[in-house]
């Protein structure tokens, strides 16, 4: 077992990780387990985790990789009671049926927002399209993100 | 109908947030998967290499020895016991043709042994470690081959019980009549029939099967899995290990999607041996590759329709012939074949006279399940198909000829009655059925009259419109049965209890507004439980698209009891008679009184007469009321590739009263966008051998954000007398709707019927190709 540096949601810790054990592997023993495993192949996007501030597959990250960076999961995204702008728009739009692959996506979410804040509707399925989702027909994630980005850009103005 | 369910609703028909939302947004630990998984027995399991085979030998002695194994699991040391893995009501309409491990394997990716070791690690070594010693068999790799004279017996075993004819690879035969179709051909003015033959499809849930199990400090073995029917798998377990039902207890958290694959108890029965065997919690989880390799699948469909008209265009007769592939074993085999008539039938029930006739026949090849639209979307493929030729050859309008043949109110169908659930079906007569709206409101948001004939050309690509019609269910009539439990807390909160299977379906919402509904409260005022063998009463489970509808109604009865109780209550409190009292924004409310809920419960728990206000309710319903929809589809079709890309889809539904219309839309864009991926890209590819070659989702093309196309989804509102607050089904029904609307579509662009699924650009161009050879030969 080798050690790594993470930071993760704002906090520094030190984990433990074996030789060819992925960033998701170690999360997810961590408890952080709102990371989901779909398919261990970079194929599904439900272990979508920000690494240095840009969406990643988990799964395909090995731990030691990100050895030294900072790791936003889910877990972080609220500040206590107050949910973020993206996962109150996902409630607010119907955006989450079982909520397995609810997690990636609104991560996805907020990595584009964080670069681009009036996106396009290509700009979003484009953006969640590493991000499949069986329960919805992607509709209602779409006017999700839209939705948060509006109320994004309002709070800025404010 | 009742008045009252006709007063405007407060909490019904609003799209309030998901009860169990705000956890999922945070990712709170609401899976299987999420518990602490440091002290678990990991358990892997070892997949037939071939599709047919006996088990000589399995030398467990090399695995045994590697460091952290404790334990393998073969046929030698589990119970023989033969059951289904199809989680139905009992005595389940499926053949008990299914060991835990079994001295023959069927198909490949069939269960040869499993083991259980402290790291997953260690058990993948053990697995590789194990020596088995097969006899290959002949294997059957097709419909036509199970069918040909002396093919390999797939189920020669002798104890297997519930199969048709095993000697012959028959699962179930259906065969019923109404009136007499030789006559009505005769009648007819025009006839046509085609063949269709559907592919195998898999389910894909974004979570895989899961389940968790541990032994209690009461020895009890406690199972948190993955499933759709926790009823079912604890009776299931139950059977197949030889431990009484009183000793199990399933619990169902957050599920991640279903769809008909967690109808079925496929690792439970593992997980529990191991706990019960070793004291020691166990874990099994399938990989991506195992579930498309070992889960389930739909059943693989050669269904022939054949269609019989007057020059008026009222259908005199229709057949239906359908030859099901079950794969190496019979679960959900008679029943999924049984839809495929009983669900499609009905809805043109101008035709006097009706056959259908179906088979479904082992194979050595995945196995199919229960699959949202369940036997109903391989039948309408075909039947909407031939609906569109016979439209053409009549010279009418594809909707114009459904409107003279569909099922309205006031009308039944003799196939209600006569084909049912693998049995006799139940009469009825349809209450609510808005589908001329649906064609109307359908045709003029695709541009129906603008579009259709023009083969509007765009460089390579040229454009049609298609269309088709369906019904569905409202669960199982006089079979599914439903309980619901409420309990009113002193802070004017309830507890609602259902057996009710919420798996993303989001009917722990819906069953949370029907009962605040009738109590006058906000949902949010609701805590749902579901589902908790221990806890909550029995339910089926999540199926038939009977939650909403058979659920709807326990609860509706449960709440409307707890109603009389807090009425009762309140009278004594305020001195009115109860009939001047109501429910109202969590008050009683009478002429002269405003009693908050609250002090209601306090009296009842603490002050006088105390009692629990408190009650069960169950429902058993009489009828399946059918929801409606028609689906248009806009595609353009490249003619240089065959490439076909849809460019808008629009469906239009009648479910009754939406309970949450945000939700209801979800639904239905969700089976539409599974449905494209079923007509489009998806299938499972299998070699000469029977093994799956593409078992990843790189290789198995489920739709992403980027492949659907625009999509509208209207919900013409209707009421649903029979039904909880007016409400219908609404989960399966639109994933009907892709596969004869878009091949309808690809017609109307380029002149050529698919019959052949998925329609992928090569299937696509050959289909040109012939056309174009056929219109003119020696080119
Ligand atoms: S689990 Fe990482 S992409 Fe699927
Ligand atoms: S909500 Fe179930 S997979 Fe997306």
């Amino acid at each position: 077992m080798a050690s790594v540096e993470l930071t993760i949601n704002s906090v520094r810790r030190t984990l433990d990780a074996a030789p060819g054990e992925t960033l998701l592997e170690v999360l997810r023993r961590e408890g952080y387990t709102g990371v989901k495993r779909g398919c261990g192949s970079g194929d599904c996007g439900a272990c979508t985790v920000l690494l240095d501030g840009r969406a990643v597959n988990a799964c395909l990250v090995l731990a030691a990789k990100a050895n030294g960076k900072e790791i936003l999961t889910i877990e972080g995204l609220a500040s206590g009671d107050a949910l973020h702008p993206i996962q109150e728009a996902f409630l607010d739009e119907g955006a989450v049926q079982c909520g397995y692959c609810t997690p990636g996506m609104i991560l996805s979410a907020y990595d584009l927002l964080s670069r681009n804040p009036t996106p396009s509707e290509g700009e979003i399925r484009q953006a969640i399209s590493g991000n499949l989702c069986r329960c919805t027909g992607y509709v209602k994630q779409v006017r999700a993100i839209q939705a948060a980005a509006e109320r994004m850009r309002s709070a800025r103005h404010e | 109908m009742s008045e009252r369910a006709r007063e405007p609703f407060v909490v019904v028909g609003k799209s309030v947030r998901k009860v169990d939302g705000v956890g999922l947004v945070k990712g709170k630990p609401k899976f299987v998967a999420d518990v602490d998984l440091s002290d678990v027995l990991h358990v892997r399991i070892l997949g037939s290499p071939h599709a047919h085979a006996r088990i000589v030998s399995i030398d467990t002695s090399a695995a045994e020895r590697i460091p952290g194994v404790v334990a393998v699991l073969t046929h030698a040391n589990t119970p023989a016991t033969r059951h289904t893995t199809a989680g139905q009501g009992y005595p389940e309409p499926s053949p008990y043709d299914t060991r835990m491990f079994d001295t023959k394997v069927r198909f490949v990716g069939d269960r040869v042994a499993a083991v259980a070791a402290e790291t997953e690690e260690a058990a993948e070594k053990a697995l590789r470690a194990l020596r088995v010693t097969y006899e290959e068999l002949p294997a059957v790799l097709s419909i036509d081959e199970a069918r040909a004279h002396g093919a390999p017996v797939i189920h020669d075993e002798g104890d297997s019980t519930g199969i048709y004819d095993a000697a012959r690879n028959i699962v179930a035969d259906v065969d019923i009549d109404v009136g007499d179709v030789g006559r009505g051909f005769a009648q007819s003015a025009v006839t046509v029939e085609t063949t269709c033959e559907t592919q195998y499809a898999q389910h894909t849930p974004i979570e895989t099967h899961v389940v968790h199990s541990l032994l209690d400090s009461d020895d009890r073995l406690v199972l948190r899995t993955s499933t759709q029917v926790p009823f079912h798998a604890r009776r299931i377990v139950a059977q197949t290990l030889g431990i009484p039902i009183q000793r199990i207890r399933v619990i169902k958290p957050r599920v991640g999607g279903g769809f008909g694959a967690k109808q079925e108890v496929l690792l439970e029965d593992i997980a529990g041996w191991v706990t019960l065997r070793t004291g020691r919690p166990a874990f099994v989880c399938l990989s991506r590759a195992e579930e498309f390799v070992a889960a389930r699948t739909r059943h693989p469909m050669r269904v022939r329709v054949k269609l019989g008209a007057n020059a008026d265009g009222v259908l005199q007769a229709i057949e239906m012939e359908a030859t099901s592939n079950t794969g190496a074993y019979g679960a959900h085999g008679l029943t999924v074949l049984a839809n495929t008539g009983s669900k499609t039938l009905p809805l043109y029930n101008k035709a006097e006279n009706a056959h259908f006739y179906g088979q479904a026949v082992y194979t050595n090849l995945p196995v199919p399940g229960a699959y949202r639209g369940y036997g109903a979307t391989q039948g309408y493929f075909p039947l909407e198909t031939a609906m569109d030729e016979l439209a053409e050859r009549l010279g009418l309008d594809p909707i114009e000829l459904r409107r003279r043949n569909h099922i309205r109110v006031g009308e039944g169908s003799p196939i209600f009655e006569k084909l049912g659930e693998g049995r006799e079906g139940v009469s009825q007569t349809v209450k609510s059925c808005e589908l001329e709206r649906c064609l109307a409101v359908g045709a003029e948001r695709i541009g129906w009259r603008e579009k259709r004939g023009t083969r509007r050309r765009e460089g390579p690509w040229v454009h049609g419109v298609g269309m088709s019609i369906m019904m569905q269910g409202s669960g199982i009539p006089q079979i599914d049965m439903a309980a619901a439990t409420i309990k009113m807390n002193e802070d004017g909160s309830f507890n609602l209890l259902v057996g009710a299977t919420d798996i993303g379906t989001g009917s722990d919402t819906i069953l949370a507004q029907i009962a605040a509904e009738v109590l006058g409260v906000p949902a949010s005022r609701m805590i749902v439980t579901s589902s908790d063998t221990d806890l909550t009463p029995f339910d089926v489970g999540a199926y038939a698209s009977s939650t909403t509808y058979v659920s709807g109604m326990a609860v509706e009865r449960a709440a409307g009891k707890v109603r009389e109780q807090i009425l009762s209550v309140a009278a004594a409190m305020c001195k009115e008679p109860v009939e001047n009292l109501r429910l109202l924004e969590e008050h009683v409310v009478g002429p002269a009184a405003r009693v908050p809920l609250a002090e209601v419960c306090r009296r009842a728990m603490y002050s006088s007469e105390q009692f629990q206000i408190a009650a069960t309710a169950s429902c058993v319903p009489t009828e399946s009321p059918p929801p409606f929809l028609a689906s248009f589809a806009e595609v353009a079709v490249d003619v240089e590739t065959g490439r076909v890309k849809v460019v808008r889809y629009v469906a239009v539904a009648d479910c009754g009263v939406p309970i949450n219309p945000l939700m209801a839309e979800g639904q239905i864009e969700g089976s539409i966008v599974n449905g494209l991926g079923y007509a489009l890209t998806e299938e499972m590819l299998l070699s000469s051998t029977g093994r799956v070659r593409n078992p990843s989702l790189f290789d198995y093309k489920i739709p992403g954000a980027l492949d659907v196309p625009a999509l509208d989804v209207i919900l013409v509102g209707s009421y649903e007398p029979t039904g909880p607050m007016g409400a219908k089904s609404v989960g399966e029904i639109g994933i009907n709707g892709p596969m004869p609307t878009i091949a309808n579509a690809i017609y109307d662009a380029v002149g050529v019927r698919l019959h052949e699924t998925p329609f992928t650009p090569e299937r696509v161009l050959a289909a040109i190709r012939r056309e174009a050879a056929e219109r003119c030969p020696l080119a």
